[in-house]
């Protein structure tokens, strides 16, 4: 049996498309994906990402834990609700997850990890904690709705009590409060403006209603990877995973050196590919029809290559990807589609942000 | 559920024949073809005056998903193309037998088209897939 989510029926009720994501049961578009599309880049969608798994850390060492388990370091969190993205590496510095941490405290902070690698991440979580004073507790009563695009957070507001609407006034990107009943959180994976709400299990299914009915549009899974592609954010599994480096899945940024004496899990290993040098992943814009997809090889000066994602970008009108290569690249590459080689051009992986192209 | 228009003749690769009279027939793709593909994003069309054989790959409709080819189901010369399907390729979802179809061949042999799938035919060809 497939897991669902407390909003499965709703999905249902709209007229869902369902399809299997890693053990779920999850609309995959409710009728245009490229509609839905459409929807966040210049109003308002939602999605139903219940299915992602939210841990508390808290105990007096739940900052040093989580400075020992996570490439990025939680010292940089100082205002109370600020969060962070880091990957989350094993010794070997292959990534084992990438997630958000929140901060409330030194002794209290929220992840929230992918879904797909829920149980891995746990014993994961569980086994670096030995050696710390924490508790890890998993909050699967709580359902989340990421509502995303320009008009995401004023239709959002429109729920919300006077309390809640004063906890986000001016809250700045990246950033999480609880208010009342719902924790209301800055973040998302569009490359739009918006909230991610984590809203009781009981409560979900009325809630997705209310956002029905001051026209957020319900999206899909569909759509959640084109928004996310163009945005340039891995997909865990797709772009990286634990045989992957972080530096060959443009998360370098995201990793923290400083201070040289922080041990991290997989700190070791990733000094050496920093010193050998490895991979990169770049991203491909392809003007001429037809649609890039992952699996397919890529040629640059260095080497061959992967695309790792790739697909039709409805805000552009032609198709980009994501390609893992080797380091040396030029502004071209060559990608074989249905067995012809195509010229494409090499690009940073980011593509359309609020709503514009960024090429 | 799809839906299956009773006065057409179905190939097993998805494509429906439509008789427009003088040995001409109109071709697209079915509701249930254009459901499992989703939304499309390109549609590579053949030349107009090529000569096609049966079970020939001579279009590809390429959605969001993925890339499918589109094979000729008779054999015969391309007489028109739907070129409107360059702008808005959408069309093949919203209107898979009407505004959305692909090609029109003059067919070598009409009596070959009356070797495809009736409607139930398909149905069932569908049901077992």
């Amino acid at each position: 049996m497939p897991n669902k989510t407390v909003l499965h029926a709703k999905h249902l009720e709209a007229g869902a498309k369902m399809v299997d994501f890693h053990g779920w049961e999850m609309p995959i578009n409710y009728g245009s994906q490229i509609e839905e599309h459409h929807a966040v880049r210049k109003d308002a969608g939602m999605f139903d990402v219940s299915h992602m798994t939210i841990v508390d850390v808290t105990g007096n060492e739940a900052q040093a834990y989580l400075r020992f388990l996570l490439a990025n370091d939680v010292v940089k969190l100082q205002d109370k609700g600020k969060a962070l993205y880091s990957g989350m590496l094993n010794e070997a510095g292959g990534v084992v997850d990438d997630l958000i941490v929140y901060y409330f405290d030194q002794t209290n902070y929220r992840l929230v990890v992918n879904s797909a690698t829920r149980e891995k991440d746990m014993n994961w979580l569980l086994k670096q904690a030995e050696t710390f004073d924490v508790t890890i507790t998993e909050r699967p009563e709580f359902a989340m709705i990421a509502v995303q695009g320009p008009n995401a957070k004023s239709k959002a507001a429109q729920l919300f009590s006077a309390a809640q609407k004063e906890a986000v006034e001016g809250m700045k990107a990246f950033f999480g409060v609880q208010a009342e009943d719902l924790f209301i959180a800055t973040t998302g994976y569009t490359g739009e403006t918006g909230y991610e709400i984590m809203v009781p299990a009981a409560d979900a299914a009325d809630y997705w209603q209310k956002l029905l009915d001051v026209g957020v549009a319900p999206c899909g899974l569909g759509a959640r990877d084109t928004l996310r592609l163009e945005a340039g954010m891995n997909l865990y599994s797709q772009d990286m995973d634990e045989t992957t480096s972080p530096l060959a899945a443009n998360m370098a940024w995201s990793i923290t050196w400083e201070p040289s004496d922080r041990n991290f899990v997989g700190r070791q290993a990733l000094e050496q590919q920093k010193a050998a040098g490895t991979d990169k992943l770049v991203g491909l814009v392809m003007t001429d029809k037809g649609v890039l997809r992952a699996g397919q090889k890529v040629q640059v000066t260095g080497g061959e290559g992967i695309i790792t994602s790739g697909t039709f970008s409805p805000t552009l009108g032609h198709s980009i990807a994501m390609a893992r290569v080797p380091s040396t690249v030029g502004d071209s590459a060559e990608v074989e589609i249905r067995k012809k080689w195509v010229t494409v051009n090499v690009v940073k992986p980011s593509f359309v942000r609020n709503g514009k192209s960024v090429l | 559920m799809s839906n299956i228009p009773a006065d057409l003749r179905y190939a097993s690769t998805h494509e429906w024949v439509r008789p427009d009279g003088d040995g001409v027939f109109t071709i697209g793709i079915s509701d249930h073809a254009q459901q499992l593909l989703g939304d499309m994003v390109f549609i590579e069309l053949p030349d107009v005056g090529a000569e096609v054989g049966t079970g020939d790959d001579i279009a590809v409709a390429e959605s969001v998903k993925a890339a499918s080819d589109v094979y000729a189901p008779i054999s015969g010369q391309i007489l028109a193309v739907n070129v409107d399907l360059e702008d808005t390729p959408e069309l093949v979802n919203s209107d898979p037998y009407g505004d959305g179809w692909l090609f029109k061949i003059k067919a070598e042999d009409p009596q070959e088209v009356d070797g495809l799938f009736d409607a139930e035919a398909y149905q069932g060809n569908i049901e077992d897939e």
